[in-house]
């Protein structure tokens, strides 16, 4: 399968990208890692006209821990998220996480600030950064922002981020409390049937693949906060989530797998 | 548009339209068919390459997101072995390949040259992987005749003759 027919450019740097995608509008796709985006183009589930690529932005390739906070280039790969001493020692979560996605090879092109961007609720990371309670900072023409990773997501593949901006960085609070990542699939290399990212002891619990977005599975944080027990915490982690039904599960088997994954991925975190 | 990468070690400059795939350029521009195209999905690594010494579905790849990179292809791999003095065996191969052809990690041989390619990139990151960590460091990795428990064996081999 081949894609189709398309522009490409490389951008040499954040502000080249940007100025690109003011120039091609909404014709236009930036490429990272290109292991979500170029599988949906060979599919033609998605034909952008003009690929900029942005992966060879090195300065946008950084771990580094700064007033309590641990920021992440956008274009840092998964596999160096795996490795890297920083990430182990202030964030491990997203460290394991980061692990279990897709297979090695994999790892060695997918970069972080593609997969926000991508907005997939079946993927890993995003909910570790909401769990984390993290934040993404989106360039434009008009400078930087920073969103809320609670904020940033809106449906299936879709986010806040608008058609000229890009993510430049993605920062978490260094945060080394309990926690725990649970991924229920049934092959190798998939993605998760459901997953759920418990972030700080039991504050931030995040659900994959239980709506059109990465979700907070608030009712959970709020039983634990006015402490209530893991286990009845834990019968509260589909409330107001509107599972997908495909051919892995449909909407009562993922509310069960929700339950059973927050209970377990919150007894390992306490 | 003009595309430049090495491959194994010889400079290659071509003409592709952007959309040409990595695996499509190395088999019909470079002229290299080791590397196999199975599922054309990202899913089963029969494709796997490596790019700039990693291990990279090249089926997932635009080539020319490679420019300027260095490639290894199953053809390649020998080569590299013997360049670090350690290729072994009758034939000279690298040790991952002699290890294959000890273990009778192959059956029809169609997934050998991205497990080969696979194994190699993961033993360079986990130079001494528990049973486990191979299991899951070929996760990306199919074969279809059921010939794991062999080609788990021969990634066990290659990695003790190294150590």
């Amino acid at each position: 399968m081949i894609p189709a027919a398309f522009d490409y450019t490389v951008a040499e740097n954040a502000e080249h990208a940007i100025q690109l995608l003011g120039e091609y509008g909404d014709e236009a796709k930036l490429l990272a890692g290109g292991h979500s985006l170029i599988p949906m183009m060979k599919f033609r589930l998605a034909a952008p006209t003009q690929l900029i690529d942005v992966a060879r932005i090195s300065d946008l390739s950084y771990i580094r821990q700064e007033n309590g906070q641990v920021a992440i280039g956008a274009m840092t790969k998964h596999a160096e998220l795996e490795t890297n001493d920083v990430i182990a020692a202030a964030c491990p979560i997203l460290g394991h996480v980061a692990s279990l996605v897709g297979d090695p090879s994999v790892r060695h092109r997918g970069t972080l600030g593609g997969t926000i961007a991508h907005s997939d609720p079946a993927s890993d990371l995003p909910a570790a950064v909401l769990a984390l309670g993290g934040t993404i900072v989106a360039r434009g023409p008009n400078g930087q922002r920073e969103i809320a990773a609670t904020d940033f997501f809106t449906g299936y593949f879709e986010s806040v981020l608008a058609p000229d901006e890009m993510i430049v960085e993605v920062k978490v609070p260094a945060n080394t409390g309990g926690w725990n990542y649970q991924k229920f699939n049934r092959r190798a290399q998939d993605w998760a049937i459901v997953g759920v990212a418990v972030a700080d002891g039991g504050k931030g619990v995040a659900l994959v693949n239980m709506g059109s977005t990465p979700l907070r599975a608030t009712a959970v944080e709020a039983a634990l906060a006015g402490g209530g027990s893991v286990a009845d915490a834990a019968e509260l982690a589909a409330e107001g989530a509107v599972p997908p039904v495909d051919n892995n599960a449909d909407a009562s088997y993922r509310t069960h797998l929700a339950q059973v994954l927050t209970r377990r991925a919150l007894e390992a975190a306490s | 548009m003009q595309v430049s990468m090495t491959v194994n070690g010889d400079s290659h400059s071509r003409d592709v339209e952007p959309r040409t795939l990595l695996v499509h350029h190395i088999r019909e521009g470079v002229g290299l068919t080791g590397t196999n195209i199975g599922c054309d999905t990202s899913s089963c690594g029969a494709c796997t390459v490596h790019v700039g010494g990693q291990s990279v579905k090249s089926c997932t790849m635009l080539a020319v997101q490679a420019e300027g990179e260095s490639i290894t292809t199953i053809e390649g791999l020998a080569e590299t072995a013997r360049a670090d003095g350690i290729a072994t065996g009758e034939q000279n191969w690298h040790p991952m390949q002699e290890a294959f052809q000890q273990c009778h990690a192959l059956q029809c041989g169609y997934c050998t040259p991205g497990m080969v390619m696979a194994a190699t990139s993961f033993l360079k990151e986990n130079p001494t992987p528990t049973e486990a960590e191979i299991r899951e460091g070929l996760e990306g990795n199919l074969c279809r005749c059921t010939g794991y428990h062999n080609i788990v064996k021969a990634v066990q081999s290659a990695a003790e003759g190294a150590s």
